[in-house]
């Protein structure tokens, strides 16, 4: 079945800092508790797979999606919840393609955080990390061939995805053509279980842009307005011809790796420190602190949130899952050459 | 006027960079320098801006075609030794392999690669690959043995909406020779019998379709008759035509140039077993290169792999069975 992605979302942060801030915390409020909703399926057993929160990168991931407009490239990875909200993915998306359902982008063929809309620029991650990085350069390769003046691509990786091969030759290669790509690293502390010190040796992976002679600048991940700041500024240098660009930003997961980890090695000193901070009541603090909402707002915003998350599951549930009497076995577009894959009568698609 | 392999593959891709603007072609050397081997000499001052260098990145490269095609472009990659594209492996079967699957969307990329054996190659600049790619679902893999297959089937890849991987062979840029492009050709799928013969049928494809006629040659004067199947596309396989060569003969020989263990020959001989058992006279047999890396001398190498002197002996061996 196919399905079109509703016209992004944001076209990039506009009006007064207030209604920014404003809708990038209803953003993170939402993708928070549809993680929740998701850690509680899981619980309860009724996803296949694994369940990969974004608790702790909410900010950071908020000002991927905001700060991108139509016919933009996001492509976000495990932990970009709120990001995907932001650059206009459907909370529907997420519940079909956890669940299953065969009304999703993924129709029940790939699950959790594999989902996306490719024409549409949202690219739908493979598990490899670094990987989706060279993807971004061909969309965005692709614009210039086109014509298509100022897009921009944002490619999420995580502080253990820097280490890959996949990554050094992707944004070597931006640099090399002078791509508009923003690469937006989560160095949340731990690749799985992993720590920093055991996954670079650099004081900063930000001297890793340098490396690769692109700019780039470092953000404090708990804090929604520096990464608002930051990543804007950051996609703007691209769009305006400044070619590939870096963000290191910092801040703890506040989850495992998955819900399956309990994330019993992660530091408690670092938990009890700055980075361990949670940017959503940072965010929270920064909105009551500035008078932009009060505490029956932020309540009133919550069961928005939580009305909103509940009908969608509500709804996918109820939707088929996927049969597999009525798939089309058939891997190729070119079916005339695709061997032992015979036409299924009302096949889905 | 005389044309090579090399030459057809690439007056293929000067063709399709003329007609149709969503082509481009990316690898290292290709531009101005017009690449290792000369394949795309000349195109980059034709097309202007369409034939571009690439750094030493693989991975990227290919990763650079998904994104590209996610967009309609047609993108044509030259890896510049099939060896290297183990660098860009992940890309091509979980990233281009995958994206019509997951999405429904079209993934057309032409991926080149020159393969096989010359001598003095060694381990790392003569293998041959299609096997590897032919066991992932999403790809197609062609192994052209003509000047004509070349120029057609290149432009076939081209225009199709799937990965394609492409297996040139590097001996036969230079030393196969036509005397012009072609102007119809087989489609992309079907087997072509290259050589009639009721005593047995040898199938091969890529540069041992010559080896394999070389065989045909001889044994002729020794009273054989052997029918030569050429498979053109190993992915996908065209049983019907190889089961249809073993009803008139009642032999089969299978043969390849890549490693033993599993792969196109073992695929052969499998459906023909499974499909068409009661056809055989005698026990199937396949010949490949030995189970070592291929090695650099040329006394060593030319013992590695098929030729057409141990080809002759194992159809000799099987006419006897």
């Amino acid at each position: 079945m196919v399905q079109s992605l509703p016209s992004p979302s944001t076209a990039g942060v506009t009006g007064s800092w207030q209604d920014a801030h404003t809708r990038a915390y209803r953003l993170m409020l939402l993708a928070r508790i549809l993680d929740d909703k998701f850690a509680s399926l899981y619980r309860m057993g009724k996803i296949h797979g694994g369940v990969f929160l974004g608790r702790g990168q909410e900010a950071l991931s908020v000002a991927s999606g905001l700060a991108l407009r139509k016919g933009d490239v996001f492509a976000p990875l495990i932990r970009d919840q709120a990001g995907r909200l932001a650059f206009g993915e459907p909370v529907l998306d997420a519940v079909r393609t956890y669940l299953g359902s065969a009304l999703g982008p993924m129709r029940g063929r790939d699950g959790n955080v594999h989902r996306g809309w490719p024409k549409e620029g949202l690219l739908p991650m493979i598990s490899h990390l670094g990987a989706m990085i060279s993807v971004t350069n061909g969309v965005l390769l692709a614009h210039r061939f086109k014509g298509i003046a100022a897009t921009v691509g944002v490619a999420s990786v995580g502080d253990g995805g820097t280490s890959t091969g996949s990554f050094h030759e992707a944004v070597n290669q931006a640099a090399v053509e002078k791509l508009p790509l923003v690469v937006v690293v989560a160095n949340n502390r731990y690749a799985y279980s992993t720590p920093n010190e055991r996954q670079f040796a650099c004081r900063s992976l930000l001297e890793k842009a340098a490396g690769y002679g692109i700019s780039g600048e470092t953000v404090d991940g708990t804090d929604l307005s520096a990464c608002l700041k930051v990543v804007g500024r950051c996609v703007n240098r691209a769009r305006a011809g400044g070619g590939p660009q870096m963000v290191i930003a910092t801040f703890l997961r506040l989850c495992g790796h998955g819900e399956h980890d309990d994330a019993g090695y992660v530091d408690p000193a670092m938990k009890a420190s700055l980075i361990g901070r949670d940017c959503l009541k940072v965010a929270e603090g920064q909105l009551l602190e500035n008078h932009w909402a009060d505490a029956s707002r932020l309540e009133a915003w919550r069961l928005e949130a939580l009305r909103a998350v509940e009908e969608a599951v509500a709804k996918v549930q109820r939707e088929p899952a996927p049969n597999p009497y009525r798939q089309d076995w058939c891997a190729l577009a070119s079916r005339h050459l695709a061997e032992g894959c015979e036409p299924v009568e009302g096949a889905e698609k | 006027m005389s044309i090579t392999y090399l030459d057809a593959i690439r007056e293929a891709q000067a063709r399709a960079l003329a007609e149709d603007p969503r082509v481009f072609i990316y690898g290292q050397d290709v531009g101005a320098f017009g690449g290792a081997f000369k394949a795309t000499r000349g195109l980059a001052q034709r097309f202007p801006g369409r034939v571009l260098d690439a750094p030493i990145s693989e991975d990227a490269m290919l990763g650079l075609a998904v994104g590209a095609a996610i967009e309609g472009m047609r993108p044509i990659i030259e890896i510049q030794f099939a060896d290297f594209s183990t660098v860009a492996f992940n890309q091509i079967v979980n990233q281009a392999a995958t994206l019509h699957w997951r999405t429904n969307l079209p993934c057309p990329i032409t991926i080149r690669l020159p393969c096989g054996g010359t001598s003095g190659g060694g381990p790392f600049h003569s293998q041959s690959l299609e096997s590897l790619y032919a066991h992932y679902p999403g790809l197609v893999v062609l192994t052209p043995a003509t000047v004509e297959d070349a120029y057609s089937m290149l432009l076939e890849a081209v225009a199709l909406d799937d990965p394609v991987v492409f297996c040139e062979h590097k001996y036969l840029y230079y030393h196969l020779k036509a005397e012009q492009l072609p102007t119809e050709a087989m489609p992309v799928g079907r087997a072509r019998l290259a050589r009639a013969g009721r005593d047995m049928t040898l199938v091969a494809y890529s540069a041992m379709v010559h080896e394999a006629l070389a065989v045909a040659e001889e044994l002729a004067s020794e009273g054989a008759e052997i029918e030569v199947v050429d498979l053109r596309s190993v992915k996908p396989l065209d049983t019907d035509t190889v089961v249809a060569s073993v009803a008139r003969t009642g032999r089969l020989l299978c043969v390849g140039e890549a490693w033993p263990w599993g792969g196109v020959t073992a695929e052969v001989i499998a459906r023909v077993a499974s499909e068409g058992f009661g056809l055989l006279d005698a026990p199937p047999q396949r010949l490949n290169a030995k189970d070592t890396p291929t090695p650099y001398h040329p006394n060593l190498w030319a013992a590695h792999r098929p030729t057409a002197r141990s080809i002759a002996a194992a159809a000799r061996n099987l006419l006897r069975t």
